[in-house]
């Protein structure tokens, strides 16, 4: 799976901004969830290196919630979706 | 945040005592990922599993007349479950957007729970009533992963449970009536988390 990328240069957003603003998959923080398991799915989902997969983990836990993806709006429901199996609390926005 | 809702019925804390030693964990190992249950731990995890399965079956939302959409798995279903504990395992997937919610809702919730009560299943089948040695593929122990992640939603939201979770059960006691639940869910952590260190 592609993710387009998260961080994107002002010129770029906006650009993005007149055409079509991306959609995110959020995860937000929750008492339940093991951190460890937390990069695990994040690894296992959308295959990113356990570096990046602990820092999105981290920011969850300490920032109460962390933009996990970006891209289309089918995309990101269906992330959501899949997260919602591993019982990770995920919530589909529009980029504002 | 409210008190937390006392152990469902057919949870008697007395009959779900852990038992001293051992306590089970996951291996990996050359042979696969593998633990040793005893008989009560497996009895335990079979019980809470069955309950999560129940609840997660329970009104499932009936399919609308539309035999296509029944197929696909869309739902007339569109609203947050009013149990505290299902709208945890099944929660909103927007967040400011009530008619989106609804309507991500009515196109996952059916197949959401479905797949919930194929990894409890699965998880039931690896897991003999007696306990014993058990050793899971991968996709089993990815099963077992989901699985218990699911029992320790539901009895994290029974408990109110809270990034404090180690105060909490400090503060509860052989008296409380939480105690028995409370010492599992702990368990289960340490067991869940010695599953995602095998399978890491």
């Amino acid at each position: 799976m592609s993710v387009a990328p998260v961080e994107i240069t002002r010129a770029e957003a906006d650009e993005e901004a007149l055409v079509d603003k991306p959609w995110l998959t959020i995860v937000w923080n929750d008492p339940v969830n093991l951190m460890d398991y937390v990069t695990y799915v994040f690894q296992r989902v959308f295959g990113y290196p356990k570096p990046k997969a602990e820092r999105l983990m981290l920011d969850v836990h300490h920032k109460g919630k962390a933009v996990v993806a970006a891209g289309a709006r089918e995309a990101m429901e269906r992330n959501a979706e899949t997260l919602h199996g591993y019982g990770l609390w995920a919530t589909v926005s529009h980029d504002t | 945040m409210s008190e937390p809702s006392p152990p469902p019925e057919p949870v008697d804390p007395d009959d779900m005592a852990l038992p001293e030693q051992p306590i089970a964990v996951f291996r990996a190992t050359s042979r696969g990922i593998t633990a040793r249950f005893a008989r009560p731990e497996a009895a335990i995890i079979r019980e809470l599993v069955a309950q999560v399965v129940e609840l997660v079956a329970a009104d499932m939302p009936t399919a609308g007349t539309d035999d296509l959409a029944a197929l696909v798995g869309i739902s007339d279903s569109a609203e947050e479950p009013d149990d505290p504990v299902l709208a945890r395992l099944l929660p909103d997937g927007y967040r400011d957007d009530p008619d989106a919610a609804r309507e991500f809702r009515r196109f996952t919730e059916s197949s959401l729970r479905s797949a919930k009560v194929e990894s409890a299943q699965m998880l039931l089948e690896t897991l003999p009533a007696g306990g014993g040695r058990i050793r899971l593929r991968a996709d089993q122990a990815e099963a077992w992963l989901r699985s218990l992640n699911d029992v320790r939603l539901a009895m994290g939201v029974r408990l109110g449970v809270t990034e404090d979770f180690h105060e909490l059960i400090q503060d509860i006691g052989p008296d409380d009536a939480r105690y028995g639940y409370a010492h599992i869910y702990d368990w289960l952590s340490i067991l869940q988390a010695s599953l995602v260190e095998a399978l890491s």
